[in-house]
């Protein structure tokens, strides 16, 4: 059976722009992403919850590359068995990662989806940018 | 005007039914009805890079003399398993042909890992990202003829660090990162690019790639200390084809030991100062300018540094082989976004000061040529890379002999 759908049904918000926020390198090469607030997002959304939002990814960001007991066990074991162990464990930074993949979508849910932002998981941009698009403030009524 | 974004509606994804042919002819005209199979992103790579098993192994476009490494370590190993073992284990101790064993499995893996495994490269950046910071460059540049600075300055535990920009990538380079013409990928902590073993050595592979040749310098050092041993015993003299076959082994062994033990040596003084083999040669931190600079990436404690090189948690491949590509942007490839000619991509403009220079930016020093022995004239080298250059060229010609010889005593013996 043919259906005819409404145009505004089948589009998706349209993107305005994309915010970049970059890497922070002054610590040296581990994965820190700057928290200076960018000046396109003052209309949306507040200073606090953003910065919060990139200080809780830095710092799983760090609790993935810290050096410690666990990270040197795991580095030993891998070295005595030739490094095979990593086809069938999941390692330590990648368990993170699953971790910050699970706060990325929680914080899109609750405070950037309302506000008609969305993040991008660094992961899917090769840990450079954390990229938030910035959806168009249409109401439902406006036609085209 | 109003800048308004048009998606183009995929007719595929709409919950209309489309008309489909009777299943019972397998033609192609099912084919053409039917949607795309969703593509992997390795298939769009867009670097020089070879993907085997639907993406689960990545090697560089050039193999390089991976195949004869592995057949040097294949043939010297098997000999010593077939002639040597039953000997010594007869005369000495069965423990031989066991630790023989661990070392042979030991090198072979991590040799395998260090060809097959992602070195680190970067995923070029998203046209999105791209126009972004060309605004951003653009936007701090002044307004004069001069192109706009494609270097930026960060200051990392007080050291003044420069990031360049990469024209193929579109993005600074992270610190660290250097930019493989052999792979045409930016290779996080780029060492160098193995000809050995067909790959880059970066920051995922390095800790595979100081194994093997660890393990490697205890294999061929243990083989030929047992092949010294094994003809020392005999003593004897000639047997013919064994014999024979038991010189070719020692002038291998030999000629190995010493440039395997001296890499070797050399990786171990990188690894305990947190240097790379890139750093070193250019000469980065060594403060031969005459400033006062010292590496900012060093942890100042040779034990920390071995452990965060070594046993540092293991970084994630950024590149994602076996992700699909999302539908919508399946069409457009990473071919689009690579710059036209290959000579512009290798020069840098940096605005030093008040004049602007054209420089050509050498980021690795195996970029041109397959071996390590060609650098261009105006590179710096210090004493300890002249000596491995010297040692490597040695070690080619000899192998290069060895196994001409060895051809040529099959082929005398074979006629005996």
């Amino acid at each position: 059976m043919a259906e005819t759908h409404s145009l505004q049904d089948l589009q998706q918000p349209a993107v305005s722009s994309k915010v970049f926020i970059q890497r922070d390198y002054s610590s040296g090469t581990i994965c820190k992403f700057q928290t200076k607030f960018p000046s396109e997002l003052e209309s949306r959304i507040g200073k606090q919850p953003f910065e919060e939002t990139i200080q809780t990814l830095n710092n799983l960001y760090a609790e993935a590359e810290k050096l410690g007991g666990k990270s040197y066990l795991e580095g030993c074991l891998a070295c005595l068995t030739a490094y095979t162990i990593f086809l069938c464990m999941e390692t330590h930074y990648e368990k993170v990662l699953k971790k910050i993949a699970r706060y990325i979508k929680d914080q899109n849910e609750k405070v950037y989806a309302p506000r008609g932002l969305l993040l991008t998981d660094p992961i899917e941009r090769g840990l450079r940018v954390v990229e938030i698009t910035i959806f168009e403030d249409r109401s439902i009524g406006s036609g085209r | 005007m109003k800048n308004c974004e048009y998606q183009q509606i995929d007719p595929q994804a709409l919950p209309t039914p489309t008309p489909t042919p009777p299943p019972h002819h397998g033609n192609d005209r099912d084919e053409k009805e039917q949607p795309r199979r969703p593509r992997r992103k390795w298939e769009v790579f867009p670097g020089k890079n070879r993907f085997f098993c639907q993406g689960r192994i990545i090697v560089a476009r050039q193999s390089g003399v991976l195949p004869l490494t592995l057949g040097l370590i294949l043939v010297t190993s098997g000999l010593f398993f077939i002639f040597d073992c039953p000997f010594l284990v007869r005369h000495l101790t069965s423990c031989i042909p066991v630790v023989g064993g661990v070392l042979f499995i030991f090198v072979v893996i991590t040799l395998l890992q260090t060809s097959f495994t992602d070195p680190g490269i970067l995923p070029r950046a998203t046209p999105d990202e791209a126009a972004d910071i060309e605004k951003q460059i653009d936007n701090t540049g002044n307004t004069s003829y001069r192109p706009p600075p494609r270097t930026k300055e960060v200051l990392i535990n007080q050291q003044v660090v420069k990031l360049k920009y990469c024209f193929t990538c579109k993005m600074f380079r992270p610190p660290r990162t250097s930019h493989c013409s052999l792979c045409d990928n930016c290779v996080e902590r780029f060492d160098h690019h193995c000809p050995w073993v067909g790959n880059c050595v970066g920051k995922r592979n390095y800790r595979f790639f100081y194994t093997f040749i660890v393990s490697l310098s205890f294999l061929t050092a243990f083989i030929f200390g047992c092949v010294t041993t094994h003809l020392a015993l005999r003593a004897q003299g000639g047997k013919g084809l064994v014999f024979a076959l038991q010189e070719m082994e020692l002038v291998i062994c030999f000629f190995s030991v010493w440039s395997i033990l001296g890499l070797s040596g050399f990786h171990t003084y990188l690894v305990a100062s947190n240097l790379t083999t890139n750093e070193d040669i250019k000469g980065s931190w060594s403060g031969k300018s005459g400033e006062d600079v010292t590496n900012p990436y060093s942890h100042r404690n040779i034990f920390v540094n071995c452990c965060s090189v070594l046993c540092g948690p293991m970084p994630p491949s950024l590149i994602d082989r076996r992700g699909f590509l999302p539908t919508d942007e399946s069409a457009q490839t990473g071919s689009a976004d690579i710059e036209v000619p290959a000579l512009a991509a290798k020069s840098e403009i940096n605005v030093v000061g008040g004049s602007s220079q054209l420089t050509i930016g050498l980021q690795e020093p195996f970029s041109h040529a397959p071996t390590p022995s060609q650098l261009p004239p105006n590179l710096f080298l210090n004493l300890t890379e002249a000596l491995l250059l010297a040692v490597a060229l040695t070690q080619s010609a000899a192998w290069l002999t060895v196994m001409s010889w060895f051809s040529f005593s099959c082929l005398m013996l074979s006629h005996i």
